[in-house]
């Protein structure tokens, strides 16, 4: 049947609030208003104010309740409204949720899911548009997922609360009105593990989320020009899936990173590097990156829209690297 | 009916006993740390013992306890043992974490032990969850989160204050009010330097204690406890105490007078209950002699513990950063 990205969500945390009694959720207007994003509309009503709780605008205690509440055996969802917002929170991510696990020697683990709306694109300006996803993706002890289809915003979100591990999970807002088929019986999709989404054998386009999209249009043009690009779906931050970005470099020989993300530090410099240390002499190019402009997200739509990779620079960043303008073929 | 603890001569013996293990066992310390024994932070709690034996003797094993990086004395009242414990701060591999945390992040999953957490304020919304678990549950435990007065400035205090509050949740917030934060004195600090008026201000029952006493904060614990099983939902206690040693063992205490400290020393929660429990009669000096022996001998035990311990191999550096499983 035909649903969208946020159905599909919404659908993933009904099954996990029947399937699991130790599951339920929290986070700031999950309930009464339906969600910031409209994702929780209705289970207040479902399920009630036990297992659907409306939480007061404190980021740090209710995450930090979710990890106590991890640690004391239940399966709590944290919805964060957005990563911006999420850095209210970076205590106790980074220096609760992370560390305890490995600092009281494996006798506690934190079986937790933190949601959260991440990227740029609805001209809501620098504060409200940041892709920070990549910067989470830095800590060990974490795992990062970035689901940018229904089938993985519905499975990895069960995967995800069996995961004994904090996860984070980040969808890129103008995902949540995106439509496409989603079979009744979707299951779960394991955490780990790149997807090729287009097959390709000239270059690999490899990017997550909202800059998927913007991929495989962009390798459907390059096409017209008889460039065929491999487009691989990272999928999941932390882990990285070496393999299958090394396999896909193996067959085409070019990669292109794009990241909604900034340039400097980022998950694209990550991926580079690895592609240098492990994929080095099949490299027929150097590695290239389309990054976020490295600015505070404007407001205005043909700013905003400049900030970040779009159809027409993918498409040309791949068609430079493939075939460069400064020299001849 | 306010419950009371029953001040019997085996009930003597015990707070007594308690709060000698935790000095002994820290002086111990000390002197480990200057044979470069024990490493990295060292933060004592000598003279607010008190507050961890008459706060732990309230618990029963279903609660669950929240700590700082002040906390031996915490573990070793809620009864950790303390071979593993002293492991722990050398860092060995038979230590309660298997030495990764070391002093500051003593853990104890049979205690229902949460960990010492190195991040001032950071444990609070932790027990707001651990308390939230078990109202979702029904069970009966309580979540204890102790925390220094430092804490209160943090927006993490303000935060799970409310949020306890709201949700009705049992947690029983303890704050051991030393005075100082490292080197800030709390006039220097607090805008209101009675902390318990900050609870009240989350509709939150909170008294002020006299934490060098230790029979008045298990009476205040005790009592705490029985209004949160009762349903009142989250209570909160300030403990009035004061650290006789340094903040660290960095610390040279520029901030403070040695006159302010001896003349906290004179109400030492050791000396002043045994006084009190030989001129009533309920101890013999013999019996003190017996319990601070029998503390030292279980002090010396630890060490030789420590001592014999293996270090973990370093092939598991890795490990239990991402778990395979919860455990059971
Ligand atoms: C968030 C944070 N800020 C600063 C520090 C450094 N620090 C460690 S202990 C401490 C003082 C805390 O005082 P208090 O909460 O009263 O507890 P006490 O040490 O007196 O037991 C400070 C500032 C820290 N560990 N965490």
């Amino acid at each position: 049947m035909t649903t969208t990205y946020r159905e599909a969500i919404k659908q993933a945390i009904r099954d996990a609030l029947n399937r699991d009694e130790r599951v339920f959720l929290m986070g700031e207007d999950v309930g009464r208003y339906g969600g910031c994003y409209a994702v929780t509309k209705g289970l207040l009503e479902e399920f009630g104010e036990a297992r659907i709780r409306d939480t007061p605008l404190s980021e740090s205690a209710f995450v930090g309740a979710g990890i106590g509440a991890a640690m004391a055996g239940l399966r709590p969802i944290v919805e964060i409204m957005t990563v911006n917002f999420s850095l209210l929170a970076l205590d106790q991510i980074v220096n609760n949720a992370a560390t305890i696990p490995h600092m009281s020697g494996g006798q506690f683990a934190v079986p937790l899911v933190i949601r959260m709306a991440t990227g740029a694109g609805r001209q809501l300006a620098a504060q409200h548009s940041h892709s920070l996803e990549g910067w989470y993706a830095h800590i060990p002890g974490l795992k990062i997922v970035a689901p940018a289809t229904l089938e993985d915003a519905r499975g990895m979100l069960w995967s995800a609360l069996e995961d004994p591990n904090p996860v984070l999970i980040f969808e890129q807002v103008n995902l949540y009105n995106m439509e496409a088929e989603l079979a009744a019986d979707a299951g779960a999709v394991p955490l780990c593990g790149a997807a090729v989404r287009r097959a390709g054998r000239d270059l690999s386009l490899v990017t997550y989320g909202a800059s998927l999209h913007k991929s495989l249009v962009a390798a459907q043009l390059l096409a017209t020009e008889g460039i065929e690009a491999e487009v691989i779906d990272l999928r999941s931050l932390r882990p990285l899936d070496d393999a299958t970005i090394m396999a896909s470099l193996a067959r085409t020989r070019r990669i292109l990173v794009v990241d909604e993300g900034w340039r400097s530090g980022g998950i694209s410099a990550e991926i580079c590097a690895r592609v240098a240390e492990q994929g080095f002499y099949d490299l027929d190019a150097p590695p290239a990156r389309l990054c976020g402009v490295e600015v505070p997200i404007p407001y205005p739509k043909h700013l905003e829209d400049a900030a970040i990779p779009q159809v027409e620079t993918i498409h040309a960043a791949a068609l430079e690297l493939v075939r460069p303008s400064g020299r001849s073929t | 009916m306010t419950a009371k603890p029953h001040l019997d001569r085996e009930h003597a013996r015990h707070l007594l006993g308690q709060m000698l293990r935790i000095r002994l066992f820290e002086e111990r310390c000390a002197e480990l740390y200057t044979q470069q024994k024990i490493r990295g932070f060292l933060h004592l709690y000598v003279g607010e013992e008190a507050n961890a034996v008459g706060i732990a003797c309230a618990l029963s094993a279903a609660d669950s306890i929240v700590s700082t990086y002040r906390e031996h004395g915490h573990a070793l009242a809620r009864g950790i043992a303390m071979g593993p414990l002293m492991a722990e701060m050398y860092g060995k591999a038979n230590g309660t974490s298997a030495g990764r945390g070391g002093s500051m992040h003593v853990f104890d999953r049979a205690t229902r032990f949460y960990g010492g957490n190195a991040i001032v304020g950071g444990g609070l919304p932790l027990a707001v969850g651990l308390g939230l678990a078990e109202k979702l549950r029904g069970g009966a435990g309580v979540a204890v989160c102790l925390f220094g007065e430092g804490a209160v400035a943090e927006g993490e205090f303000h935060e799970s204050l409310n949020l306890a509050a709201l949700w009705k949740l049992p947690v029983l917030f303890v704050c051991e009010n030393n005075l100082y934060a490292m080197g800030s004195a709390i006039e220097r600090t607090e805008s209101e330097t009675a902390i318990f008026r900050k609870a009240e201000s989350y509709r939150v029952e909170a008294h002020q204690v006299d934490g060098m006493d230790v029979v008045a904060v298990e009476v205040a614990a005790l009592g705490a406890l029985e209004r949160i099983r009762g349903g009142a939902g989250p209570q909160f206690l300030e403990c009035m105490t004061y650290r006789f040693r340094a903040h660290s063992m960095f610390d040279a205490q520029l901030y403070r007078d040695r006159a302010e400290v001896e003349r906290w020393k004179e109400r030492d929660p050791i000396r002043r209950f045994g006084d009190w429990a030989t001129a009533s009669g309920l101890l013999h000096v013999a019996d003190i002699e017996a319990l601070r022996e029998a503390a030292s001998a279980e002090v010396d035990a630890a060490v030789a513990f420590a001592e014999a311990g293996a270090w973990e191999p370093v092939e598991d550096l890795c490990r239990h950063t991402l778990m395979d499983a919860v455990p059971a």
